[in-house]
């Protein structure tokens, strides 16, 4: 890479640490309990609006995992998500009235959170929907996984998103706070993914699954992208650049193998497609507040009223992760 | 018959303790080093926590780091205390604060009982070690290395370049033969004895100074002076990954581990309870006087190994993704195209299908859907027959195709009318097989009842997308099995092809053929030919077809030969 782009590139990132600086105003403290943080913790960064019946086991899952502390954004819930999270003791809360939109969905205020609070930690960064699995998390805490990673020289992990869905009509699939997600929606796609890799960023570009398949045959083009690094031992000159699929410096995105091998890698299994998806569908695109003028809810919204099933007769429903590897969605690499 | 331990330790301090409390309750004396690097406060914690003890000793503290000298001297102060301090010993053990024991005591004195005299080190010439981190194995003994490896790479590098370009070697003290091997040995007390008191200890010890890795040197190369008997193998189970870091083992490994009958394993995760629980327990302590087995632990880490470096071939996915030339094997498994077949015969997939075995598909990359096998609108893994999709990313849909089936043979036809872009992804995939009747794309035009110079002009187009797949197909690139015949040939005598392609992807054992597809009625195809030729156009990839209509030659009886009647 030449010595211009790589400086285009330095720019760049200093200029979204600069946004994320200039919005630290828009958050207000309503629980901060980060001097609790002690070193080597793991902490966990999240936005969140209206998620109340998603918290209990989201926190539930990732304390399980070894989580040592949760940082969320609460972008003016009105369903109490934001008193619940305030009365939890690993929790510390922000809150935000401001456009979710014009803080890059959110990621300002958490690359403004991740610089004050994350430096020199393992930072797990994910939407309340998303829940990590890694090789042995069956077995063996995150911080095995960390440690490992400290070891080896690695600074970040890459965690595909892995869109889980029900059986049947999706606005059928009924839900109900604390339950796992995936005793509802657990099924996926496992073979139909595209790779393309970003030149810029030196990232990969993974498209394809439920959502591509069902929704976006017109524009394949158009389908979300799947590929994240939520999982960073960050710096506090790291920055997100949109939203956990691409990071800078650049080189944090080579969580891929070039030579032929393979890189330790999870997946985000995507707890999206559940019975309140369609209402959410609609708040959301009235607010108007998501990528792309809310291209994915538009479709969402049309899409959802005909009551999609996602399910087929190859949809693979989920073991656990040495399952995933066999299919060839994550890898050990060399942990063993 | 009394061993003792050496322990190095430098991070987690509370299992180092623990384990020098299950050798010491054991009878063992230890002497322990701890790396000065650890703060005062946590140093004194782990004294206070084992003052209880005679038999624990702590060593002079050195600075270390990893690949230095500082190692070496680390050792050398904890085997000189425990000689001196503890007459009785017989044996003594290098270990680090990250080894467990897996064996009692009494197993391992049993075993060194057995073996009186032996020095289990492991020690190997440099030209036959296979693990090196940054291709040094030789010249860590000949070089200079002043500069830290962890800390400094670059003036690291840059000093071996050139030291290289200038030629610059060291001398190897005289009567040394530099070996390497694993740090962690057991050596008996007349051998370290010997090594440690050795006339020449304070030249051995300037040079091994300079040497790069000496911890993995000095002990194996100095040993071969003084040992009467080497068995050349650590009793300390280690396994190290391909960029020469030590496997680590988490709870998950305790069967692996007790199976393995090793007396001591390295690296033990610190929070992997239940593996130190299991160990240290002293009601745990059932002799069983086995040889060492970690044949087992070895196939698991050589197969992590294997994995971070060539990785599962025509596998694409998220922390896999070969720059092109790398991936050996661009798809998973071997599969078949088929061009022109689907055309010439009526019933060529079915046929196929029932009599190899194989996964046939029509038009994989027809322009208006893929067509799976049954026609399915999605097959396997979720692959959609939305062509749009398909065409997003066609070489992906391919190799998920392929991935997706693994352990079935996957037949698909192929032909001029079809998304074109994969046609250079099979020709060079040493994975495909690919069967070509040339020009029978004309088959289906012939038969149907197009507009005349409609006809004639997608005749010519197909035959020019034709030609340009038939020239990659034939380019020196080309790494898949190719079989080309024209159109003609292939009337005159079917048998033989068909015969080949069952033999080539049926696995139910070659057999004469019983049954053979139904070939369509090409009669007045010569004349079709013919006029297309008569409108100005050239239709050359058919071959030679008999011009004129209703000669006989190029129709429903093609050959002379007797097989020809197997056309049902």
């Amino acid at each position: 890479m030449g010595v211009l782009r790589s400086y285009r590139l330095r720019l760049e990132r200093k200029r979204r640490l600069w946004r994320a600086f200039r919005k630290r105003r828009e958050l207000d403290r309503v629980a901060d309990r980060t001097a609790q943080i002690r070193e080597g913790d793991i902490l966990l960064f999240s936005t969140l609006r209206n998620e109340r019946v998603r918290l209990d086991y989201f926190l539930d899952y990732y304390r399980g995992l070894g989580v040592n502390h949760f940082l969320m954004v609460d972008n003016a819930s009105d369903d109490g998500s934001a008193e619940y999270l305030a009365s939890q003791p690993d929790v510390s809360l922000w809150h935000t009235a401001h456009s979710y939109k014009r803080a890059r969905f959110g990621m300002d205020w958490l690359t403004w959170l991740m610089r004050r609070h994350a430096h020199g930690h393992w930072a797990v960064t994910v939407d309340v929907d998303e829940f990590l699995v890694y090789p042995f998390c069956d077995t063996r805490p995150l911080r095995a996984l960390t440690d490992w990673l400290d070891a080896s020289s690695i600074r970040s992990f890459s965690a595909m998103i892995l869109d889980m869905y029900p059986k049947g009509p999706v606005n059928e699939a009924a839900y109900t706070a604390g339950q796992d997600p995936f005793e509802v929606a657990c099924w996926f796609d496992s073979g139909n993914y595209t790779i393309q890799r970003n030149a810029k960023y030196g990232n990969l570009w993974i498209q394809g699954g439920p959502r591509a398949r069902m929704f976006f045959t017109e524009r394949p083009e158009r389908a979300p992208a799947l590929n994240k690094v939520p999982l960073v031992k960050w710096h506090r000159s790291y920055a997100y650049v949109s939203s956990t699929h691409t990071l800078l410096p650049r080189g944090l995105n080579l969580v891929y193998d070039e030579w032929g091998g393979e890189k330790a890698s999870g997946c985000l299994l995507h707890a999206k497609f559940l019975g309140m998806l369609k209402e959410k569908a609609e708040e959301e695109l009235e607010r108007r507040q998501h990528y792309a003028n809310s291209f994915e809810y538009r479709v969402y919204r049309q899409r959802l009223s005909d009551n999609p099933d996602f399910w087929n007769r190859w949809s693979e429903k989920y073991i656990n992760w040495r399952q995933l590897e066999i299919l060839g969605l994550m890898s050990r690499g060399n942990w063993a | 018959m009394k061993v003792g331990f050496v322990m190095l330790v430098h991070e987690a301090l509370d299992r180092a303790q623990q384990v020098a409390r299950h050798w010491a309750r054991q009878g063992a004396p230890v002497v322990i080093h701890v790396d000065r690097r650890v703060a005062a406060a946590d140093f004194q914690r782990l004294k206070d926590a084992l003052s209880d003890l005679e038999q624990v000793r702590f060593a002079r503290r050195f600075r270390c780091e990893w690949g230095t000298w500082s190692l070496v001297q680390a050792s050398q102060a904890g085997s000189e205390l425990m000689l001196e301090t503890f007459p009785e010993v017989t044996h003594v053990y290098l270990a680090s604060g990250s080894c467990l024991p897996l064996r009692p005591l009494s197993d391992l004195e049993a075993y060194l009982a057995a073996h009186p005299g032996i020095d289990f080190i492991e020690s190997v010439t440099t030209e036959d070690v296979p693990w090196t981190v940054g291709g040094l194995d030789q010249e860590r003994f000949t070089l200079r290395f002043p500069f830290s490896w962890k800390r400094h790479r670059r003036l690291f590098d840059g000093y071996v370049r050139l030291q290289r370009r200038l030629g610059l070697r060291r001398r190897i003290p005289e009567g040394l033969t530099p070996h390497l091997g694993s740090q962690w040995w057991c050596l008996t007390r007349e051998t370290l004895t010997a090594i440690l008191t050795d006339p020449r200890r304070s030249e051995f010890d300037r040079y091994f100074a300079k040497v790069w890795i000496p911890d993995e040197g000095y002990y194996q190369t100095l040993a071969r002076l003084h040992s009467r008997q080497i068995e050349s193998r650590s009793l300390t189970l280690s396994k190290f990954d391909f960029q020469g870091k030590p496997h680590i083992f988490y709870d998950d490994h305790l069967q692996l581990l007790r199976r393995s009958d090793c007396f001591v394993a390295r690296k033990i995760w610190p929070h992997a309870h239940r593996l130190y629980d299991a160990f240290l327990d002293p009601s745990n302590a059932i002799m069983t006087g086995a040889e060492p087995n970690p044949g087992k632990i070895d196939r698991v880490f050589a197969k992590a190994v294997e994995r971070r470096t060539r990785g599962r071939p025509g596998l694409y996915m998220q922390s896999r993704f070969p720059n092109p030339g790398w991936e050996n094997g661009k798809t998973c498994a071997p599969y078949s195209v088929f061009e022109g077949f689907a055309e010439l015969f009526e019933d060529f997939e079915e046929w196929l299908a029932r009599l190899t075995g194989a996964r046939v598909h029509g038009h994989l990359y027809a322009p208006e859907r893929a067509e799976f096998t049954g026609r399915q609108p999605i097959y396997t893994g979720g692959l959609s027959d939305n062509a749009k999709l398909r065409d997003y990313n066609p070489q992906a849909f391919l190799t998920s195709l392929i991935w997706n089936t693994r352990g079935e043979h996957q037949a698909f036809q192929f032909g001029p009318r079809d998304n074109q872009t994969i046609g250079e992804f099979f020709a060079t995939d040493s994975n495909a097989q690919v069967w070509v009747i040339t020009g029978a794309w004309a088959v289906p035009l012939f038969r149907s009842r197009r507009d005349f110079a409609e006809l004639r002009k997608e005749a010519a187009r197909l035959q020019k997308i034709e030609a340009a797949h038939l020239d990659v197909l034939r380019s020196p690139h080309r790494k898949a099995r190719v079989r080309i015949w024209t159109m003609a040939d292939f009337v005159e005598a079917p048998m033989e092809p068909l015969q080949a392609i069952v033999d080539e992807i049926g696995a139910r054992g070659a057999k004469r053929l019983t049954e053979v597809p139904r070939m369509v009625d090409l009669t007045g195809f010569g004349s079709f030919l013919q006029r297309l030729k008569n409108a100005g156009m050239k239709p050359h990839l058919m071959g030679d077809f008999p011009v004129g209509d209703g000669a006989g030659a190029g129709s429903r009886t093609p050959s002379p030969r007797p097989n020809a009647a197997g056309m049902r």
